[in-house]
């Protein structure tokens, strides 16, 4: 079962760029790639760029409207997802909870929605 | 021979109440689904209730039961979901099917333990965990949940299929946890029986028969985890608890229904043979070297009951390790009480204004302050602390004895 790992976190919480801590952080990020792989649960993952750099897309009355900034401003912004193939929730949860992030962010695991698509 | 129809419908409801759980449990396990599940074993047993009426009960009514309720699903996966995509399951179901009825009297394989882990998955949430286990594997029906939970049946039927769908979208599988995972999904499990047992003893004497009933369920699903989960000590530790709090459950009220404090209770009423049943699990329990939070409340729970007056200081030390596994805001009310039992009074007071903020508007920090800052000798604090635990009460016994106490201070 697939499940996307959605990583938020409010600026400014988690180690900055630059500090000891920052090292340890990132390597927490290597390390959790490694278990996945190991795992067999790794289907993909990215981080994200600040939601200050997000466009905002929608069509109304067939004409396209874009606005500059996230679909809705929170103090915990998304900053990265994995895309993990596990074998249930609670292999979901373990692996979740090796994302550095959740330390001080939170992780929402959703599960991908099976649907049939007409052939 | 037939029996008449009062005799079978007797029969269906006695079944449904000490077997329900075990049948949905196998159902759910060859199933892979709960509502499938649900919906087969209602069909079987009005097939029961035809049945049995007109050819007499089979000599093994739950087998009967399973067996009808396994091929109403066969009958209904078909009828929903066209054959060919559920062939497999569908030969799954018959194999189950012909191999029982190879057997004299096939043993219905006691799936419980997974139906509660699914129940109590932590990914759910609290109150329907309750809901869920009282109604899967307790047996109650919606009506009785909701109105021991003072919520209405829509509500609470809903809070049910929501959760069911949950397990069923998320993932939640039905299984017994991983190693690396029992601990934390087994507390979950313990907290949940326990909250259904707090639902139960705090009640008033209105609700008193349906709460409990919820004390009673809260025993009943503990001791099925000590047969399913042998030998763990925090199981033995949960059960221990709770054989000794409801040993002291005729006493609790007086007969106008006001609450009657520990010291106070008459211990004649207490039952004994839940008392030795309580202390011999904890015994049990702590002689496997493991403790946990349950033992350890088990065992101020002991005290209380095993000393006349208890033993304070011991009880104090107990709830400094409990405070050490679960350093919560109400373990720590819980630790300053018997700290100014055990004597001090000016220490036990300083720890409570230190909770304060945390809990302001739980009623029974209140009621906790207003006696210690009687005792202190600070009877404006006293009274203030009184009227707050009154006004934050929800039954009408606890606000009768917090303003007897309220009328002892001494007037200033």
């Amino acid at each position: 079962m697939q499940y996307l790992a959605l990583i938020y976190s409010a600026d400014g919480t988690g180690p900055q760029p630059g500090t000891e801590e920052w090292g340890a952080f990132m390597q927490g990020y290597a390390d959790a790639g490694k278990t996945y792989h190991a795992e067999g649960v790794m289907q993909g993952g990215n981080a994200l760029e600040h939601t200050s750099t997000a466009t905002s897309v929608r069509v109304r009355d067939g004409k396209v409207e874009t606005m500059d900034g996230p679909f809705a401003e929170t103090k915990e912004r998304l900053g990265g997802y994995y895309l993990l193939d596990c074998k249930d929730l609670d292999q979901a949860i373990r692996m979740a909870a090796l994302i550095p992030t959740a330390q001080f962010g939170t992780v929402e695991l959703r599960p991908i929605m099976q649907v049939e698509l007409p052939e | 021979m037939t029996s008449s129809a009062p005799d079978i419908a007797s029969l269906i409801h006695r079944i449904m109440r000490d077997d329900r759980g075990r049948l949905l449990a196998a159902l759910i396990r060859s199933l892979g689904d709960f509502h499938l599940a649900e919906d087969s074993l209602s069909d079987a047993l009005e097939r029961a209730l035809i049945h049995w009426s007109r050819s007499g009960p089979p000599d093994r009514p739950d087998a009967w039961l399973l067996q009808t309720a396994r091929r109403r699903a066969i009958d209904r996966i078909r009828k929903d979901r066209g054959l060919a995509d559920r062939a497999p399951e569908i030969r799954r179901l018959m194999e189950e099917d012909e191999a029982e009825r190879a057997e004299a009297a096939p043993e219905i394989p006691d799936e419980r333990l997974r139906l509660i882990f699914t129940c109590c998955h932590p990914a759910l949430d609290e109150k329907s965990r309750v809901a869920l286990t009282l109604r899967t594997v307790g047996g109650l029906t919606a009506r009785e949940i909701s109105r021991a939970f003072l919520d209405t049946e829509p509500a609470m039927g809903q809070r049910i299929s929501r959760a069911k769908a949950k397990i069923a979208r998320a993932g939640i599988t039905y299984k017994v946890p991983e190693p690396e995972d029992w601990d934390a999904r087994l507390g979950s499990v313990l907290t949940t029986i326990y909250l259904v047992f707090n639902e139960g003893w705090t009640a008033g004497p209105g609700e008193a028969p349906i709460r409990a009933t919820l004390c009673e369920e809260a025993i009943f699903l503990a001791r099925l985890l000590t047969d399913l989960a042998p030998e763990d000590p925090e199981i033995e530790g949960l059960l221990a608890l709770m054989c000794l709090s409801h040993a002291r459950h005729g006493s609790r009220l007086s007969p106008d229904g006001t609450i009657v404090s520990l010291d106070d209770q008459d211990r004649k009423l207490w039952d004994r043979a839940l008392i030795d049943e309580g202390l011999t699990l904890l015994d049990q329990a702590m002689a496997r070297g493991r403790a946990g939070p349950f033992q350890l409340q088990a065992a101020i729970s002991a005290l209380h009951v095993t000393s006349d007056p208890p033993d304070w200081p011991q009880i104090r030390l107990l709830y400094d390790r409990l405070a050490g596994f679960n350093p919560s805001p109400v373990v720590r009310l819980n630790r300053a009480v018997a700290i100014a039992e055990a004597g001090a009074v000016q220490e036990a007071l300083d720890e409570l204004i230190g909770l304060e903020p945390a809990l302001a508007s739980y009623q029974p920090f209140h009621a906790a302050l207003g006696e210690i800052a009687g005792r202190a000798g600070d009877i404006t604090g006293a009274r203030r602390a009184l009227r707050t635990a009154i006004e934050l009460s929800r039954s009408d016994t606890e606000k009768r004895w917090l303003s007897d106490r309220l009328a002892q201070l001494a007037p200033h």
